[in-house]
């Protein structure tokens, strides 16, 4: 379990202080997925490095099953750290090594005896896939297998956090996806906690449990991923299901977000019965999000149309619906 | 056929020529190895402690960097040889001779290297620093195993520079009582008119300056797997590669 409290960090530059992190807070439950997402300036990348010490944080705490990170002394940083394993946007594989020897360099750190090295670098190397490229250097690795390596080493030390930083935005969508898999396998077979930090709504949408909106150093909006794509107003839900580009009608619309099992059910031909309207969809998008159905339809409808009682029947169907 | 009739009986080529080489590799050798001594460190300690460094020294790294480093080499190598002097007689007993010259070329060329390894460390990228940091690397450990290790190319290409310079030095050394194929070529060819054992110095000293080159060109090489094509074993695996995936 991550337990992040009022995290803040402020930098000096000349004569201005600069607040990249502003009271972040979040909780990230054992076993569970949680995504940050957030535009680039949001105060993504302080926030990783406070999580790992690379920088220390102004004030706030970050705990990581019951031990406060924040809280340990310079002197025991290094032991903390290997509680944390981290997956990196570019990988950040040493050219030097073979992927391999890569893989050991975290055990190799704590002078793990030969044998043990071998035998674990081996079955990490099974884990991601690669079992067959331990002496290839990098070099010779595409992006998604330059990847895989720098997830194994992040195994390396046994640690109980996985800390991913944009771990897909340097790779393709299918190599994302088989990417995004892994990590989701990983966490079920080892029962890591993962943070994974991005842009891309993609990544939130295919494996994340949970989620934070990051925006200006404040989380803005966080919960269940099902709970936050349920809001009609939400910001996470605009992003999880959005509208595509549309000319307006003239006519009446409504915006209508269907959640769960409404999602599966006749809810625009009832709404059409119910009131004698025909009604047309102007635009809409329709998921499935931690495996619930979701939908976000923008429907305009003929006048004269009763609209107030169309949205109370909706919202005793269970739609959520306001005037577009 | 004059030319190739001295090479066997000019003096200036049978007598004093093999003395002289063996004078210029001493020089070179001696200066070599306390460069890299005093060198390497040097130049990791100016990585590490710049303001954005491994571990910033921002007033220290000032003063090395700005002071000694800058100053030495802003001297012009003839005349820091002449004012090193007193100190060569100092360290060695004595002010003539290859092994003191040793002195004034290593203290020359130590500042000259240190900022080549300071560049060549700063090539390697912070990424592969921060993903050795927090796999709980020291930064002595970051320096010896990611530093040293991703810059080994860059190093080796910036020490055949250095040898390649310490052997231009070490023939002006020789001027200033050094020894080796710069004082030959300067008393043989400058106040004698011999051209011939000027030619025949020139030469070898190309050839040396090739050998160097050559040698560390291929060091560099070995230990770069940078891109795909210096990698090595590569053409075999990635043939490999491509029969399990046509295989599966």
């Amino acid at each position: 379990m991550i337990t992040v409290s009022d995290l803040r960090k402020t930098y000096q530059q000349g004569t201005r202080t600069i607040t990249a992190l502003d009271g972040v807070s979040l909780t990230v439950p054992r076993g569970s997925i949680h995504g940050i997402i957030g535009h680039s300036g949001a105060g993504k990348s302080t926030l990783v490095r406070c999580l790992t010490l690379l920088d220390r944080p102004t004030s706030g705490s970050v705990t990581i099953d019951g031990r406060e990170l924040t809280a340990v002394p310079d002197s025991q940083i290094r032991t903390a750290r290997r509680r944390i394993g981290m997956v990196f946007q570019h990988a950040n594989l040493m050219d030097s090594r073979t992927a391999a020897q890569n893989v050991a360099h975290p055990l190799e750190l704590v002078k793990t005896p030969k044998s043990d090295i071998a035998s674990t670098v081996a079955r990490l190397l099974d884990l991601v896939g690669l079992a067959g490229f331990a002496d290839a250097y990098p070099s010779q690795l595409s992006g998604g297998q330059k990847q895989r390596v720098g997830i194994a080493r992040a195994l390396a030390s046994d640690p109980d956090v996985l800390l991913c930083d944009e771990p897909t935005s340097a790779l393709d969508p299918t190599t994302t996806d088989d990417i995004l898999d892994l990590i989701h396998n990983l966490t079920d077979t080892l029962g890591l906690t993962v943070l994974i930090i991005t842009h891309e709504m993609n990544v939130v949408k295919r494996i994340c449990d949970s989620v934070s909106l990051l925006e200006d150093g404040r989380v803005v909006e966080h919960g269940q991923l099902r709970d936050v794509a349920a809001k009609l107003d939400g910001k996470l839900s605009q992003a999880l299901l959005p509208l595509p580009a549309h000319r307006p009608g003239d006519r009446p619309a409504l915006e209508l977000l269907l959640a769960g099992d409404v999602a599966s059910g006749p809810v625009l031909s009832d709404l059409g019965r119910q009131f004698d309207l025909r009604i047309n969809v102007l635009a809409g998008s329709v998921e499935t999000l931690a495996d619930s159905r979701f939908g976000r339809l923008r429907i305009e409808v003929e006048e004269p149309a009763p609209i107030d009682e169309m949205l109370e029947y909706l919202q005793a169907q269970g739609v959520s619906a306001k005037v577009a | 056929m004059e030319f190739l009739d001295q090479l066997f009986t000019n003096p200036g080529i049978t007598r004093a020529l093999p003395e002289e080489f063996a004078a210029t590799l001493q020089m070179v050798g001696i200066s070599g190895f306390f460069t890299l001594l005093i060198g390497l460190p040097l130049g990791v300690f100016l990585s590490a402690s710049a303001p954005d460094g491994l571990r910033p020294m921002p007033l220290t790294n000032k003063v090395i960097s700005g002071v000694v480093v800058n100053i030495t080499r802003s001297i012009p190598f003839a005349i820091l040889m002449v004012s090193l002097i007193p100190l060569a007689r100092l360290l060695t007993g004595t002010s003539i001779g290859p092994v003191a010259a040793s002195v004034s070329l290593s203290i020359g060329a130590i500042p000259f290297f240190a900022r080549l390894v300071e560049t060549s460390l700063r090539d390697v990228s912070s990424g592969k620093i921060d993903a050795a940091l927090v796999m709980g690397s020291t930064r002595m450990q970051v320096v010896s195993k990611v530093l040293l290790r991703e810059a080994l190319p860059g190093l080796i290409a910036a020490f055949t520079t250095t040898l390649v310079t310490l052997v231009g030095y070490s023939a002006m050394a020789g001027i200033i009582g050094g020894g080796g194929l710069g004082r030959l070529a300067y008393n043989y060819g400058l106040q004698r008119f011999d051209t011939t054992v000027m030619v025949v110095v020139i030469i070898i000293i190309v050839l040396i300056v090739q050998a160097i080159q050559l040698a560390g060109d291929a060091a560099a090489r070995r230990v770069d797997h940078r891109s795909a094509a210096t990698a090595g074993s590569g053409k075999r695996l990635r043939r490999r590669a491509a029969v399990q995936v046509v295989g599966s």
